[in-house]
């Protein structure tokens, strides 16, 4: 579950993008993959879409676990 | 108002079948294929309604927001906005919504909504929802949004019925009623929207989930990758190989058969047999090969894996400072260079955008093909190695492999020099895998087919005559002994060039025929035809010429070549391209400056350290 997308630096356009693309608090999320190499990027899914972020770009959006489905 | 077409634009978000749609409504053939950010201009058409009715539509960028954040989206942007040079905006907005990703399509639709124009939804790929079990209320949804939804089928002939004839109807005086409290939080009424209209089915597996699971696993997922580039390279090499023979048999066949009756000696006999049949004949035989790896690059972009290849390779990109975003331009320019660099659009980043645009030509264009596969054909043994691979297609691969590491050195190179800390977004959307459609694929190769047999027709065709002249005139004087293009203007050049090439290892005819390459990279092939067709006694044609410089070229000479077409920017068109994308001469003279320098370094140590082994 999506606590809030924090901005790295006043206008921040990643931040900008991330919450268009539907990572805005209360949406559940799910961590679908991870990059071959040391973990990175990850493959996020919101809704329907599965999107890859880079781990600079994930840190902005701040999660908190939900009970296993 | 009456007499002028209504004018038409197709937004909505990044893969959702715009250009598809747009195809379908105007019989027109862009590309498409499945993965965010193919479409990067505004293309124009036509569509013919039954009732003889005219509209002007417009295909635009998809985008996720009109917060646009790279130039491909700022068109877009501009256009619906009214913004953009010279354009008035559009009478009509269709909004293109991808009917299995509602939740994250319907937020730009409500976007497009606030712009207070006219707008009607097409939802899109309604087949696949269906397939998933999704159910719309397109009644209610049309009620909540105040305006009119069509549902469509852009992958299906006549899938766009109802959106021709919602078109056929429409009267520019519906006023928008569109209901929008513009201050209201739009993520809210989205989730609002969806739960009102919208049914989800319950949970369960999707088969994407499985394949991504295979597909992006750390270990299994490379090896997937790797396995399937090496396979291209071996089939490059081993399917092709009839249809080549007998291409190459028939040009032989056609170039004795027409001079024939021409007089021996005669001029015109030459320029028709050494000049044509030797030269282009030379190029034409490669047709099959590019052909192959274009099946597979077609059937990729239709899949959707290309973006999981992405993900899998990102760290490496990253690593050398390109952007995620990177990788499908860089791709595109395996085909040629030219659309990849017109697809580093999507690149947001100006200086992301212009590192991509400077490393694109290293990526080894379907131009270079030729020129791989004659040397390597000629030089190279087939062996087998370890019983599955054939060495040909090894030494294939490692050229391929050699363009994409220099390129991300030269671009690890490049954020050193800048001190670059910007970040580097990658943010990329995953499409669904989809089965790519026989038709489409053919279509793809068809017109692979086309633009080569125009570049064989065109600027080849050109270029080999013009070399057959420079290389024919002036004729030896009167008691000369050696080959009659040694007094020629081109053979004259081409000694002359020999001394700066001499340190690569390359001869004088190969010097002669790097400079008609210059225009095209296959012009080289066929260049090095009409030059040995010259130089020798014998007709020389098309299925002769590897034969004959495996004879004449040292193993050195071979592979200095090869090291030099991995980097040598051989190609005015890639560098036109890069002025008119970059608007500056000096990235021009950049990218040429430094892409010349590798060549020749490289070419240097090969033929200078192939020569201490051979």
């Amino acid at each position: 579950m999506v606590q809030q997308v924090q901005d790295a630096h006043p206008e921040d356009a990643i931040a900008r993008r991330l919450r268009d693309l539907g990572f805005v608090p209360g949406e559940t999320v799910r961590l679908v993959a991870r990059g071959p190499f040391g973990g990175d990027p990850l493959l996020v899914q919101v809704g329907f879409t599965r999107f890859a972020l880079r781990r600079n770009e994930a840190q902005r959006v701040s999660v908190e676990q939900e009970a296993a489905a | 108002m009456s007499t002028e077409a209504l004018r038409i634009a197709l937004v909505g978000n990044p893969n959702c079948g715009k250009t598809a749609l747009f195809n379908l409504l105007t019989g027109s053939h862009q590309k498409v294929a499945n993965y965010a950010g193919v479409t990067v201009e505004r293309k124009e058409g036509r569509v013919h309604a039954p009732s003889g009715r005219q509209f002007h539509l417009l295909d635009l960028p998809g985008t996720y927001s009109f917060d646009a954040t790279s130039p491909d989206e700022m068109i877009t942007r501009d256009v619906c906005q009214g913004r953009y040079p010279g354009e008035a905006a559009p009478d009509l907005i269709v909004c293109v919504a991808d009917a299995t990703n509602l939740r994250l399509h319907l937020r730009f639709v409500l976007e497009v909504a606030r712009l207070g124009r006219p707008v009607v939804l097409a939802l899109n790929m309604m087949d696949a929802a269906r397939r998933h079990g999704i159910k719309i209320d397109v009644e209610a949804l049309s009620q909540r949004l105040g305006m009119p939804v069509v549902q469509t089928i852009a992958v299906r002939r006549g899938g766009a019925a109802a959106l021709v004839a919602h078109l056929d109807d429409y009267a520019p005086a519906e006023a928008p009623q569109v209901d929008v409290d513009p201050g209201a939080d739009i993520h809210a009424q989205v989730r609002e929207l969806l739960a009102a209209t919208v049914q989800m089915p319950a949970k369960r597996l999707r088969l994407d989930d499985v394949i991504d699971r295979w597909a992006l696993h750390p270990v299994i997922g490379l090896g997937i990758l790797a396995a399937l580039m090496f396979l291209i390279f071996q089939a490059v090499f081993s399917w092709a190989e009839p249809i080549m023979d007998s291409i190459g048999a028939g040009v032989a066949w056609a170039g004795h058969w027409t001079t024939q009756a021409l007089p021996a000696g005669s001029a015109l006999r030459s320029l028709i047999n050494d000049g044509i049949f030797a030269g282009l004949g030379t190029v034409l035989t490669f047709l099959p090969q590019i052909l192959i790896l274009f099946l597979f690059i077609l059937v990729l972009e239709e899949s959707g894996y290309l973006p999981r290849a992405a993900f899998l390779l990102d760290r490496m990109m990253f690593k050398a400072g390109l952007t995620g975003r990177a990788f499908i331009p860089l791709l595109s320019s395996f085909a040629c260079a030219i659309p990849g660099i017109m697809a580093t659009r999507s690149i947001s980043d100006p200086r992301d955008r212009l590192t991509t645009i400077l490393v694109a030509p290293l990526m080894t264009c379907s131009a270079r093909l030729p020129v791989y596969t004659l040397l390597i054909a000629a030089f190279i043994p087939r062996r087998d190695v370890w019983g599955i691979f054939n060495l040909q297609g090894i030494v294939l691969f490692v050229l391929y492999f050699a363009g994409i590491l220099s390129a991300l050195a030269v671009a690890f190179v490049m954020k050193r020099l800048r001190r670059d800390k910007s970040e580097h977004a990658l943010l990329m959307e995953l499409p669904a895998y989809r089965l790519p459609n026989p038709r489409d694929v053919l279509y793809g190769l068809w017109l692979r087919v086309k633009i080569f047999m125009k570049r064989v027709g065109g600027i080849i065709l050109t270029l080999t005559v013009l070399l057959w002249f420079l290389s024919s005139f002036p004729g030896p004087p009167a008691g000369a002994t050696g080959p009659a293009i040694d007094y020629s203007l081109a053979g004259r050049i081409g000694h002359w060039l020999h001394y700066v090439f001499a340190p690569i290892g390359f001869n004088w005819q190969i010097s002669v025929a790097l400079i008609p390459g210059m225009a095209a990279r296959e012009v080289a092939v066929s260049a090095l035809g009409t030059v040995y067709a010259l130089s020798g006694t014998d007709d020389v044609v098309a299925s002769h010429l590897g034969p004959m410089i495996a004879h004449q070229w040292s193993l050195a000479t071979a592979l200095s070549l090869l090291a030099w077409y991995v980097f040598a920017p051989q190609c005015m068109s890639t560098l036109a391209v890069i002025r008119r994308e970059t608007n500056s001469w000096r990235n021009v003279v950049i990218a040429a400056g430094y892409l010349f320098a590798l060549a020749y370094v490289a070419s240097l140590l090969t033929f200078q350290i192939a020569r201490l082994f051979t």
